[in-house]
């Protein structure tokens, strides 16, 4: 296992043909903020080049420089063998160079066709253009099972397929280089393994990729090379071939991670939490659940594995009073009111429910609030918090804050910085602090780990699981399988507002799981 | 960007948007033909140069103190509240009603009374379009500006046909009762000695300053305004921290209402002692400025109000003792709302770049 540690060496041999992209001595700072640092590396054609890193690495920032957003302080970039100068998209596109995003830019109530074109048209009419792209479409509809609909508007499309798009748009502007950014995050597993394949056609006829991503799961299984990014540094480009999954987290934290979650059997008790069937209307009235059924027990974890938008938002958002529903929610036996005036977060966290939400940036944190404030945030009327009846006590809950910070080990340790200011790890560590310190009976837990390093997510888990093993119930919404798998000690599987069924983690396996997932029932019985 | 040390959002931001201001302003009376300099002068001694211009510098300030404060409430729950206006108008009203129901035996039974009067009112003529807002989604931009001409049409009826006197000819309430009559500054035993002309600033600057600091109180010292300032941040977090948006939206615009109602007791009942028409002259509006400048905090609420006092004041004089159209008070005013509100992201975006290049020279140097 050689691992080349210096930024500035290749680990490959140098094969003779020039590298499809080179990156000698990238730097960017942002004002005191070094992002990338000397940054070097060699991607060779017709590669699936890897670029792993946690959140804030410089992941992202290097893709933009090379795409254009963002102007190097120093380095060169080297396309093909000739120095390239990228100052905007429409010059990395001249280079070859096609960036399907995170968050896909296409027009909603567009067509396929539309949005395949846009920003190419030829000429002032678009009949014309419309008729190339259509004949071009079909060529790379046969060459690489990229099959959509071309007159399909793309708010009837599914993730996957608007992925596909985007992958279209670049090719159309004929990319010989692609690079993707986090592209399984919203795709079901089968999706996942679909888009894969593509990308291995793509290879196949000479295409290079670069795969920008946080799953060690995927590096390993379709990259050839893979390079880690360490707070603005490269620290190794390896062959993936020649390394594992826990020496790339390694070099990825800078420290032993431990992957799996160590932790006991459950030792379920009474049941705490009893939904029977639950079911909501959105504004449009259409029905999000679809009656729902479920029981978590004292002392086990209950995972809701689903692709995202098939009714977790909504169970955790009625779980935790911000939805009203119809059914029946009882905690410990109790029944708890679901449509009345008193149905909110106050009345639930006063049952004993706490809730980590699925986004904290818009649900579980005011951005804007300090530390202190955020602590404050939905127990914000606690007896503890109050200094008299009219006033609140700002100096104990700052304090109050410093405590958990140090036992949460969120960093920076101090109570009057802004949310905004604290990284994804650490914003989440002050909303799982929030909540877990309440010693709840039943966590609502959603989407833990989203955004979070691994270094956090280690710590996160450890936390719930010894919530857990306090025995307390926990009912965890994830859409990253390997989560669901790893913490839940049963797993329900959600689709269009439904319980597929439940599986043992022990004894099922994601390709199980995946097609429950996709709505297949008959997977084996129930 | 680069963000701005704190001293730079708060002071420099600021005195450069007014300088500008005044710059543009300057231009303004070269090209019609006016000595700015001298027209500077002629503000500033008018304005501050004698107790008796603070006299009355201090005046339009108490009035500007609360419907900024109004403004200030209301925005940190992300409501735009332009009804000021009407509020105040409607607080009028609450005040000419307590003064003229009885003959008031001493001025702070009355002052106590006009103040519940005049909040009261101004806070109902509020709770219409936040019921609107809260329950119906109407907006509440629309709704308190669509109040503010019905307040105005409403005060013109009263005061014509049901407040004004038998025999009358212009369209006010009768006189208020000499026990309803506030002390002005030259009044108050101590202050007397610095105020000897008499001048309209009165008693109520102290209940507006009192009030500066009870806004202060609410938002950062009570839960109450801890779930406003939330609510104001983000809705959909304030729905997962259980905190209920028809009650804030309400509460908060009560709030609002009723300070912009209380700015009545310093014009209507501190210095015309009687309703006139249109007796809130536009301070509703400066409100919104003054809360835009003092960055929605009552210290900075105060300071601007202070500034947009001495403009007041000083664009007054202008009239008195210039050639310059008296108009010019409310081309200055315009300019310093354009520079310190709509304009602001410029003046902090050319300074952030500034303080980048220092800071760019600063490391090329350090090499």
């Amino acid at each position: 296992m050689s691992v080349s540690t210096d930024a500035g060496r290749q680990a490959t041999a140098a094969p003779t043909a020039p590298y499809a992209i080179e990156l000698k001595g990238i730097s960017k700072a942002f004002g005191p903020v070094q992002a990338n640092k000397d940054i070097s590396i060699q991607v060779a054609k017709g590669s699936i080049h890897g670029i792993i890193g946690e959140n804030g690495a410089g992941k992202s920032t290097l893709m933009s420089i090379l795409y254009g957003f963002y102007k190097a302080d120093r380095g060169e970039i080297v396309i093909n063998g000739r120095v390239t100068a990228i100052p905007d998209s429409q010059s990395a596109i001249r280079a070859g160079i096609g960036m399907v995003f995170q968050h896909f830019k296409l027009v909603q109530n567009f067509t396929v066709l539309e949005n395949v074109i846009l920003g190419a048209e030829e000429g002032q009419m678009l009949a014309g253009s419309l008729a190339k792209a259509r004949r071009v479409l079909r060529e790379l509809a046969e060459e690489y099972e990229l099959e959509v609909d071309p007159d399909a508007l793309i708010e009837d499309l599914s993730v996957g397929h608007q992925q596909r798009v985007e992958i279209l748009k670049a090719l159309y502007r004929q990319a010989d280089i692609l690079i993707l950014d986090e592209p399984t995050g919203v795709l079901t597993p089968a999706e996942a393994d679909h888009l894969f394949r593509i990308l291995r056609g793509l290879k196949e006829q000479g295409k290079t990729i670069i795969l920008i991503t946080h799953k060690l799961r995927e590096i390993m299984e379709i990259t050839d090379t893979v390079s880690v990014m360490r707070r603005g540094e490269m620290t190794a480009t390896v062959k993936t071939a020649e390394t594992s999954p826990e020496q790339l987290a390694e070099l990825m934290v800078g420290r032993k991670v431990l992957l799996h979650v160590a932790k006991g059997p459950a030792n379920p008790g009474a049941t705490v939490l009893d939904v029977e069937n639950l079911r909501v209307k959105d504004d449009q009235g259409v029905e999000r659940l679809k009656g729902i059924s479920l029981k978590v027990r004292a002392g086990e974890i209950l995972g809701i594995a689903g692709v995202a938008g098939n009714g977790q938002s909504e169970l955790l958002a009625v779980l935790g009073g911000m939805q009203a529903g119809t059914g029946h929610i009882r905690i410990k036996g109790d029944e708890i009111d679901l449509t009345g005036k008193h149905s909110n977060g106050q009345t639930r966290r006063a049952r004993g429910i706490a809730h980590v939400p699925e986004d904290r940036q818009h649900l579980g944190l005011i951005m804007d609030f300090t530390a202190w404030e955020n602590v404050a945030f939905g127990y914000h009327h606690a007896p503890e918090y109050q200094k008299n009846r009219l006033f609140m006590d700002n100096d104990a809950l700052r304090a109050d804050t410093e405590r958990k910070m140090a036992t949460f080990d969120v960093r920076p340790p101090i109570p009057t910085l802004a949310a905004k200011s604290f990284s994804g790890g650490n914003q989440q560590k002050i909303v799982v602090a929030r909540e877990i310190e309440r010693n709840p009976d039943l966590l609502l837990v959603g989407q833990p780990t989203r955004g979070v390093d691994i270094g956090a997510i280690e710590f996160i888990h450890k936390q719930i699981v010894a919530l857990r093993d306090a025995g307390k119930a926990i009912l965890l919404v994830s859409v990253e399988l390997d989560e669901i798998m790893s913490l839940s000690d049963r797993i329900a599987v959600m689709f269009d507002g439904r319980i597929m069924g439940e599986r043992d983690p022990r004894s099922t396996n994601e390709r199980e799981l995946g097609l429950m997932m996709a709505g297949v029932t008959d997977g084996g019985a129930a | 960007m680069t963000k701005l040390p704190k001293w730079a959002d708060v002071a420099l931001v600021p005195l450069i948007s007014l300088m500008l201001a005044a710059i543009v302003a300057a231009i303004v009376l070269v090209a019609i033909g006016h000595d700015p300099w001298n027209a500077l002068k002629v503000m500033v001694d008018g304005a501050l140069g004698s107790p008796y211009g603070w006299g009355y510098t201090l005046y339009y300030t108490t009035s500007f103190i609360f419907t900024g404060l109004a403004v200030t409430v209301a925005f940190h729950a992300s409501l735009f509240n332009i009804g000021g206006e009407g509020q105040a108008q409607l607080g009028g009203l609450g005040v000419a009603l307590v003064c003229l129901s009885m003959p008031w035996p001493h001025w702070t039974l009355a002052l106590a009374a006009a103040t519940l009067g005049a909040a009261a009112f101004g806070a109902a003529w509020a709770a219409i379009p936040a019921y609107l807002q809260a329950r119906r989604g109407s907006h509440i931009v629309i709704t308190t500006i669509m109040f503010n001409y019905i307040a105005a049409a409403l005060l013109v009826y009263l005061l014509v046909d049901v407040l004004r006197p038998a025999g009358q000819m212009d369209p006010a309430s009768a006189r208020f009762p000499e026990g309803a009559n506030l002390p002005a500054l030259n009044e108050i035993p101590g202050f007397n000695l610095i105020f000897e002309k008499a001048v309209p600033a009165n008693v109520t600057l102290f209940i507006a300053l009192f009030m500066a600091w009870v806004v202060w109180a609410i938002l950062w010292r009570t839960r109450l305004g801890y779930e406003i300032r939330a609510f104001g941040k983000s809705e959909t977090a304030a729905r997962y921290a259980g905190i209920n948006a028809v009650r804030i939206t309400m509460i908060a615009m009560l709030i609002s209402g009723g300070l912009a109602g209380m700015m009545s007791i310093n014009n209507v009942m501190g210095e015309a002692e009687r309703l006139l028409q249109n007796s809130s002259e536009g301070a509703g509006f400066i409100g919104i400025a003054v809360a835009l400048m003092g960055r929605n905090h009552p210290v900075g609420v105060v300071l601007a109000a202070l500034l947009f006092g001495f403009l007041y004041q000083g664009g007054a004089e202008l009239g008195l003792w210039t050639s310059i159209p008296i108009e010019m008070r409310i081309v200055v005013q315009g300019l310093v709302i354009l520079f310190t509100g709509a304009l602001d992201m410029m003046v902090r975006m050319m300074l952030g770049w500034l303080f980048s290049l220092s800071q760019s020279a600063e490391s090329v140097g350090a090499k």
